[in-house]
């Protein structure tokens, strides 16, 4: 195993290894392209909120961030196929290749990580916009922006990071049902079919991959704890 | 937030209600095929429609909300009572058996929940306990090591000292003691939680893993119908959103339970 060999499946007899490498980078540009979508718009969320705190659009960005966890992503999926692939054409319904490709699956898989980046950043930046040297900020005639992108953000980033990396490390391990509807040649749907078959050595092969890409995310969050927050930096070095 | 969780409370109690009373609000049998009304858009018989085998929708998302708020509702009693009962055993009595169970906790936690789910589902045949069984099981251990944590800390109280100075057995202050100080928490987690069993729920439907047509749930019924998305869409949109309706409110009531008293304290 150490020499990267992870047997053959027992079904189609090809090296496990070796469909994994060709599936895992699919798997990866999917979960970019869902966090590319997920990231800025959850943030936006975010700002949404605290910019209107208790006032309409704060529970309308709150309402939709509740529905963002709540929407069932195999029916979400559907429906954008159904719209803009089926009606609108302007999109392929599924199949793995280039750009095209990846956008509804992307979106739909963005939209659970959009929704719980948006809570995070509702509740942290709200308890940092309370904070004495924000409204010290604020004395100092900054404008809102500068205020909320240099002091708001920057404090709330260690806390969306985690949820950023969590979301992102659970991605890699396969988005089932997103790469199922759309036809995605992922991971995800290599391991469920593993799982149904009973092909063990691929459920290992995918659960080392899957896994392995989770640790290696964390490890990388806790790096850039470090880059982006001085006090763990600190912290670490006096222990 | 008070009034949307008020609405949500309401929209949630109205599909239990509905759901529970299926047989006296729908003519309409959900398992039945009828040959004479085969895939009708909504119109004034069938308000949302019929499938391809000519069985009433709104009846079939009637039905399968049985199904699937059933399902979610006894998997989370029984992740909660393991949960509980793993949490008191861990942090009441600490040092090795805390050190054992929560080993096998945070191994349950390091499995993708779905994956372990499908996996679980597939060992056993399929069937309502199954998926019972496979949301139970990934479940438990978030319980259990959320109420361990509360346990930790009620532990450090003066009333638990108070109990163990006159006599009480270990038993005792478990059960009389700490487990009543913990079923608040329990509570709004199970609150919070439950939505997201429906989730799973009909995931696992989705994949075919789940309770067996011809009964209906949400899940299979999108699963089942989303070859006819472009002829009859909403054979898929309805159900799709009772799921989304229903797992709404629970999150919206969870929400509402956590903010008004306990995780923030």
């Amino acid at each position: 195993m150490l020499k990267g060999e992870l047997g053959r499946s027992y079904y189609t007899q090809r090296d496990v290894a070796q469909d994994i490498m060709e599936k895992f980078p699919n798997t990866i540009r999917l979960a970019f392209g869902a966090m590319i979508i997920a990231v800025p718009f959850g943030i936006m969320l975010g700002f949404i909120s605290v910019t209107n705190k208790g006032k309409f659009f704060d529970r309308l960005a709150s309402i939709i961030a509740v529905g963002g966890i709540s929407l069932p992503v195999f029916w979400i999926g559907l429906i954008l196929m159904y719209f803009f692939a089926l009606e609108l054409k302007w999109l392929p319904p599924s199949g793995t290749g280039d750009i095209r490709f990846i956008i509804l699956p992307a979106v739909t898989l963005s939209l659970p990580a959009l929704a719980s980046i948006a809570r995070v950043a509702r509740t942290t930046m709200l308890d940092i916009a309370e904070q004495p040297f924000i409204r010290t900020a604020r004395a100092k005639g900054l404008n809102e922006w500068n205020i909320l992108l240099k002091h708001v953000l920057k404090n709330a980033l260690i806390p969306l990071i985690t949820v950023i990396g969590l979301d992102f490390g659970s991605y890699l391990n396969g988005a089932v049902l997103t790469e199922t509807i759309f036809g995605w040649d992922g991971i995800g749907r290599f391991m469920m079919e593993g799982i149904i078959k009973r092909d063990y050595p691929v459920v290992m092969g995918c659960l080392l991959t899957g896994t392995s890409a989770f640790v290696l995310i964390n490890v990388v969050v806790d790096v850039l704890y470090h880059y982006f927050d001085p006090r763990v930096r600190i912290n670490g070095n006096a222990k | 937030m008070g009034m949307l969780s008020k609405i949500a409370t309401g929209i949630l109690t109205l599909i239990v209600i509905a759901s529970v009373f299926a047989p006296f609000l729908t003519e309409y049998n959900p398992v039945k095929i009828d040959l004479n009304s085969l895939k009708e858009p909504p119109n004034f018989r069938h308000l949302l429609g019929t499938d391809n085998k000519g069985r009433d929708i709104l009846s079939r998302i009637l039905y399968g909300g049985r199904f699937s708020i059933g399902i979610a509702l006894i998997a989370g009693i029984f992740s909660l009572g393991i949960g509980l009962a793993v949490g008191l055993l861990s942090g009441y009595y600490g040092k090795k058996i805390d050190m054992a169970l929560m080993m096998f906790v945070d191994l349950v936690l390091s499995f993708p929940s779905l994956l372990l789910a499908i996996g679980i589902s597939v060992l056993f045949s399929t069937g309502i306990f199954t998926v019972i069984i496979a949301i139970t099981a990934v479940s438990w251990a978030s319980f259990a090591r959320l109420i361990r944590g509360h346990v930790l800390s009620l532990k450090e109280q003066p009333f638990i000292d108070a109990a163990r100075a006159i006599g009480c057995s270990d038993m005792r202050i478990i059960l009389a003691h700490i487990l009543p100080n913990c079923l608040p928490l329990s509570f709004v987690v199970l609150g919070l939680k439950l939505g997201g069993y429906i989730l799973t729920e009909s995931a696992l439907s989705f994949l075919g893993l789940g309770v067996q047509p011809p009964m209906p749930t949400w899940g299979s019924m999108i699963s089942l119908n989303r070859v006819y998305i472009s002829s009859a869409p909403w054979m898929v949109v309805f159900p799709g959103l009772a799921i989304m309706i229903a797992v709404i409110c629970f999150n919206i009531i969870g929400d509402a339970l956590k903010d008004r008293d306990y995780i923030t304290k």
